[in-house]
């Protein structure tokens, strides 16, 4: 570890947490349907968008009309990647001929796009046209980000109204943070991207002839466009299958700074968004800073790992930290940060080969993930996974100070209760379920690259990276099979819908609550025993779960490189 | 004075655990393993299912001829013994308040009642239990009221010990605030007609024992919403544990299943599943032995949320009486003067306010007693016409009295029409002599400092003012103090105007009052505040406070109140001492504090059941794993014996927590939590390990694993 790299992580802290604050007062705007410095331009757009598709922007909608009108959504996107990636042989668009993609990968990819997952058991430029790639994936990547953030302001509008039967229009949130959030952005980042080296064009891939006389094809392709979303919008998914590791897709050491910024720009600036919503922005604060407990302590704990390398390499006369599977132009700081940044947010971009980080650095990532990834998290999906926990926490706790538990004047009750634990026990059920089934049925150890504690840490977290819509990868693990496409979709399903469908039960019955002033008996939620009290609560009952599966993966595989075994 | 202390009834734990009680619970233990009742706790019902799972691998093996028997048979002996001192737990509970049903149900005694034909005093005898709704009986001297109703007429003195305690009897007569009387007490004296109002079955005393006993207890919505949270964390680690095999086999190890029975039972919730009933039927035993009865424990659970306190003035702030504390006389005439004509007026009433004046004339102008026949006097008695009294004696007049009526007496000015004893008149000053408006002067000093004016005259002359004073009870004002440091707000209820309101809620140091309140009022003020999202807590006692008590969230009545509202409240206080409305508030929020302390203890225990029982368990096929044996327990089956042992013993150990209850202190929410997240957060995190540690040394030292 060096005064550089801490710089860089500090840095890297400092920079979001100034950027909180400003973003959250601009979408604090967009969703409340006010006047930004942008309405002159987009809200013409945005009313021939209502009048085109004749939505009532006026009109408001209960928890359940809202969520259906999601899950419709969701349906409609899954068709058209489903039908283009089956048809892409004969869609425009496709210079390299590409032709239609299997029946179970297109499932499994569609899947993994509606739920912002971006898990990629398919290779970019060796499967997919260009069509594919900008109407099914950066589209998708756009509404799926869009939908997460309007899913998280409902369940805030839940928290902040009272006595409403109402938490919003689902239309009206995704076409707002679209059209003021995402796309202006995006343009800007794009041309950044494009600054920085990266390609943006629909021409063919190029032909070069290399040094050695050797013919070369070179992927191109609208790469800048599709990286800007995949990031700002914690998809994730590569234009290429190397993702933020390729040259093309992170050329520089700015582009991967201002890519790591934009993995945590929105879904920290959301917990603003949520203290301005409920009148209190400390609230905000205290969310963010729970968050950002967990976060330093796996980057300290990834850097720590990576930056010791491991014995087994020292006693070959490697001296240094472990820079297998890192790209030397980011090294070790800017690769572990990576990982626990993609990780912690439901990204999944990589800029590092996971399966070779050291067994306790590999395994942060993926405690991250099993946490629910909620340590800032998918965009909006992390901030209503926190507040899920933030429901439990305060109810476990909240009765020691002798008053039924409550939070932002809410009462939390049975039914805030329930829903929170379902949401909460369908991660658990799918990760180590799959698991369970994925480390002892045939056809599946069979996709597995390495034996012992490592071949089970790579099933363990492709399905963690699934269920919690990550789509990262522990590579190794060989996922186009019929039996890793399906499973690993209905984890990527679950793993979306489960959570939200009883986070908008929340935020639809908190609505209809009545608004309960603070007073000295009521158990402050802004300080610093707030936030070890989440903290805790999170470690313990996420940490409790998956203990065992951890123990007998990387854990005893460090124990056991430690003793020369490895695997 | 009279002051407030802060009662204590927490009940020593010896007296807890004594035999009467214990030898029925154990008892009770083994009845309450029928499915049928173990499946309203869910988790303990887990326990029982994977208990008898166990039991019957065991005996297959036992028939089989397995191995490690002995062991596998000691974690079934600890998971039957997890479920039974859960059993226990909730036994003892309920087993207090048996004992005090017992009491209750002893005098609900087989009488006869004289059932009233409807034709003069004229009635037949038929028994008690054929009553019904709406008949009218007369009760003597001598007899047993049959049942619940209402005094419809006349006056008697009623022992009502049976369910206060109290042997002094008390009066209960038609109309008025004190004519609800309670079937099982008995008239001393005089006699009563009385309209039945309850069936035989549901009185005030059924449901009293049905309510200690614990036999008709709901679960109350947080209870139920805990329960959830449990059976919740209970299916997530049925995942976390079912799954393990699975792996087991791809490390090419197998694990038994009364291993995984062990990791799972106490990886699960079982102390809080175990305590939680207890906790609540503790709960209202608290307020039981506080003389008050909570009619749902739903009740008891909105007592720790209450907001806003509303709180009469008289009874509850200030001593029922006002007592005298000075003389102001008019220029003119000296203190002692007035004293003397004040002392006079007074000698023959025999009111508190009058008793104050003797006592203040001879205390500070050593005025002694005269006899009113020595002197030849006639007294003059008080009426609502007059509003003054006094005396006549050797030619000679001397009256005290309302302010306004005695201008009016001496012919001073014209009194407004507005009625009431203890308001500040305006006379019109216009009409006013000097000395009439000087006396004037003097009142409204009095009123603004919270005090009461009355006016004294001798032979038509005034004299002076005598200031009553409502003296606020002693250590009230520290008990507000600590309310609002428990964030709750007081509001003071009075008749009086608003000024002499204002002084005396200043002298309290209530947040705020409701002057010259009328039951409307009372109303309008609880539903504002419940519009604001807040939970009141009042309480009452006369038939216009019904439609108050039943709107507010916590309604106690006053036991000797009307039989409107005590059916309108949901609790009722057998005492009638409204200050204890505070006393139910602390039982609330301790009822609701337990049940988080020992949540949290229970989920903070699974820290340390994990690093006894992962290495222990994974140790044949990764030996590696030995490194998380941090608390190095002997060997893997000690350690897993342990962990289960400790879990069962934890649950008998903190019974007695259970039963008593953590201790609430007024400090704040922050500090409040910070205390007991420390305790027992923190320190359920650390006391397993230490727990386990010992237990693995004695499990070894004993050669049981």
């Amino acid at each position: 570890m060096t005064v550089l790299g801490w710089f860089q992580i500090i840095l890297f802290c400092v920079v979001i947490v100034a950027l909180a604050k400003p973003l959250g007062w601009y979408m604090t705007r967009v969703f409340n349907g006010e006047k930004t410095f942008l309405s002159p331009v987009l809200r013409p757009i945005e009313a021939g968008i209502y009048w085109f598709s004749g939505v009532d922007e006026k009109r408001e909608q209960h928890w359940l009309t809202y969520t259906v009108a999601m899950l419709l959504f969701h349906v409609g996107g899954f068709l058209i990647i489903y039908g283009v990636m089956r048809l892409q042989a004969i869609l425009p668009f496709n210079p390299a001929g590409q032709g239609a993609v299997a029946e179970d990968l297109s499932f499994n990819t569609a899947i993994s796009f509606i739920t912002n997952t971006n898990w990629q058991n398919y290779g970019g430029e060796s499967t997919i046209s260009y069509l594919v790639q900008m109407l099914g994936l950066t589209h998708q990547n756009f509404l799926s980000a869009a939908t997460g953030i309007a899913l998280a302001v409902a369940l805030i509008r839940g928290f902040s109204r009272a006595s409403t039967r109402t938490v919003g229009n689902f239309w009206v949130d995704v076409t707002r943070c679209t059209l003021y959030v995402l796309l202006p952005i995006c343009i800007v980042y794009t041309l950044f991207l494009v600054s920085q080296g990266m390609p943006q064009t629909l021409g063919d891939y190029v032909e070069a002839t290399t040094l050695e006389g050797a013919r070369q094809t070179i992927a191109v392709g609208p790469v800048a466009s599709q990286v800007a979303i995949k990031m700002l919008g914690t998809n994730g998914g590569g234009f290429f299958n190397a993702n933020a590791a390729h040259p093309f897709e992170n050329p520089t050491a700015l582009s991967n700074f201002v890519q790591m910024l934009s993995i945590f720009a929105l879904g920290a600036a959301l917990t603003n968004v949520f203290g301005r919503m409920v009148g209190n922005q400390r609230q905000g604060w205290a969310i963010l800073a729970v968050m950002g407990v967990l976060f330093v302590a796996g980057v300290a704990i990834t850097y720590w790992a990576e930056a010791n390398g491991t014995s087994t390499l020292q006693a070959l006369g490697l001296v240094g930290g472990n820079m297998e599977g890192k790209e030397v132009r980011f090294g070790i700081v800017a690769s572990s940060l990576f990982a626990v940044i993609t990780t912690a947010a439901s990204c999944g971009a990589v800029n590092a080969m996971h399966d070779s980080f050291t067994a306790i650095g590999g395994m942060i990532p993926l405690i991250n993930m099993q946490l629910g990834e909620i340590i800032v998290g998918g965009v909006g999906a992390g901030l209503y996974g926190m507040l899920l926990f933030v429901v439990l926490a305060i109810f476990v706790a909240g009765l020691m100070v002798g008053r039924t538990p409550e939070y932002v004047g809410k009462k939390i009750e049975a039914r805030e209760v329930k829903m929170a634990m379902l949401a909460i026990l369908v991660l658990p059920l799918m990760y180590l379920g799959w698991t369970a089934v994925g480390v002892v049925y045939p056809a599946a150890v069979a996709s597995m690259a390495n034996a012992g504690p490592h071949g089970f840490t790579e099933v363990l977290y492709a399905f963690t990276s699934a269920t919690g819509n990550n789509g990262s990868a522990f590579a190794g693990l060989t996922g186009n099979t019929l039996f890793y496409n399906l499973t690993l979709a209905s984890a990527m399903f679950v793993g979306r819908f489960f959570m939200i469908i009883p986070a908008m039960a929340i935020a639809g019955s908190l609505a209809a609550k009545k608004s309960i002033p603070a007073s000295a008996g009521t158990l402050p939620t802004t300080g610093g025993l707030f936030v070890g009290l989440v903290v805790g609560v999170i470690l313990i009952i996420g940490g409790l779960t998956f203990f065992p599966a951890l123990a007998l993966g990387p854990i005893v595989e460090h124990l056991a490189m430690n003793a020369g075994n490895l695997f | 004075m009279e002051s407030v202390p802060k009662p204590n009834k927490r009940m020593p734990v010896s007296a807890m655990l004594d035999r009467k009680i214990v030898i029925p619970a154990i008892r009770a233990s083994f009845a309450k393993l029928n499915p049928r009742l173990m499946v309203k706790n869910p988790v303990m019902f887990v326990v029982e299912i994977v208990a008898a799972l166990t039991t019957v691998i065991f005996l297959r093996d036992v028939l089989t001829g397995g191995v490690g028997l002995g062991f596998t048979f000691q974690i079934i002996l600890w998971l039957w013994f997890t479920v039974l001192f859960a059993n226990f737990a909730e036994a003892v509970a309920e087993g207090r308040g048996k004992a005090q049903a017992e009491s209750l149900r002893k005098t609900r005694t087989e009488s006869q009642a004289k059932l009233l034909t409807g034709v003069g005093q004229a009635f037949k005898l038929v028994p008690g239990t054929s009553l019904k709704v709406g008949d009218v009986v007369l009760v003597e001297a001598g007899d047993t009221i049959p049942s619940d109703g209402e005094v419809t007429e006349g006056v008697a003195s009623v022992n009502e010990a049976a369910i206060t305690g109290e042997s002094a009897p008390v009066i209960r007569e038609s109309g008025g605030d004190r004519s609800a009387v309670t079937g099982g007490t008995q008239v001393l004296s005089d006699w009563i007609r009385v309209r039945i109002t309850a069936a035989q079955g549901s009185t005030f005393i059924d449901r009293m024992i049905k309510l200690v006993e614990g036999a008709e207890r709901q679960k109350t919505p947080n209870e139920i919403a805990l329960n959830i949270l449990l059976a919740g964390l209970t299916i997530i680690f049925v995942f976390a544990t079912v799954t393990i095999p699975s792996y087991a086999a791809y490390a090419g190890g197998s694990i038994s299943v009364v291993v995984l029975v062990a990791l799972f039972v106490t990886l699960i919730p079982t102390t809080i599943g175990a305590l939680l009933s207890a906790i609540g039927i503790a709960g209202m035993d608290r307020l039981v032995r506080f003389n008050v009865l909570a009619m749902s424990g739903r009740a008891v659970e909105a007592a720790g949320d209450v907001d806003t306190l509303l709180l009469d003035k008289t009874g509850t702030i200030t001593l029922g009486n006002r007592q005298a504390t000075s003389f102001r006389p008019v220029r003119g005439v000296t203190e002692q003067e007035l004293a003397d004509a004040a002392q006079l007026a007074s000698l023959a009433d025999e009111t508190p306010e009058g008793r104050s004046i003797v006592v203040l004339a001879k205390e500070k102008y050593g005025i002694r007693g005269r006899d009113m026949a020595e002197l030849g006097a006639t007294f003059i008695p008080f009426t609502a016409q007059t509003r003054m009294s006094g005396v006549d004696a050797g030619g000679s007049s001397v009256r005290k009295g309302a302010v306004d009526a005695m201008l009016n007496y001496v012919g001073g000015g014209t009194p407004l029409a507005v009625a009431s004893g203890n308001t500040v008149r305006t006379i019109q000053p216009m009409a006013l002599s000097d000395v009439g408006r000087e006396i004037q002067s003097i009142a409204d000093d009095i009123a603004k400092a919270g005090g009461t004016p009355l006016a004294v005259a001798r032979d038509g002359k005034l004299l002076g003012v005598i200031q009553l004073k409502d003296i606020v009870k002693g250590g009230i004002r520290e008990r507000f103090a600590e309310l609002r440091r428990m964030g709750i707000r007081t509001v003071m209820i009075t008749g009086d105007n608003p000024m002499t309101a204002a002084a005396i809620a200043a002298e309290a140091g209530v947040d705020d009052f409701l002057a010259q309140a009328t039951p409307e009022d009372k109303l309008k003020l609880i539903r504002d505040e419940q519009a604001k999202g807040k939970l009141v807590a009042m309480c009452g006692d006369g038939t216009n406070d019904a439609p108050a008590l039943a709107q507010a969230d916590v309604g106690v009545a006053m036991n000797t109140g009307t039989q409107a509202a005590r059916e309108a409240g949901n609790m009722v206080d057998l005492d009638s001492n409204p200050t204890k409305l505070i006393e139910v508030v602390e039982i609330g929020k301790q009822l609701l504090m337990t049940r988080g302390a020992l949540t949290t203890f229970s989920i903070a225990n699974d820290v340390a059941k994990y690093f006894a029982i992962i290495p222990a368990m994974f140790l044949a096929f990764y030996p590696q794993l030995n490194v998380l044996n941090v608390m190095n327990l002997s060997s893997p089956q000690s350690a897993i014996l342990s962990a289960i042992i400790f879990n069962a013993l934890v649950i008998i150990a903190l019974i007695p927590l259970a039963l008593k209850g953590v201790a609430y202190r007024a400090v704040g929410a922050g500090a409040l939590l910070r205390r007991n997240l420390l305790i027992y957060g923190l320190g359920g995190i650390v006391i397993p390990f230490i727990g386990i540690k010992a237990i693995d040394l004695v499990v070894t030292a004993l050669h049981l694993a």
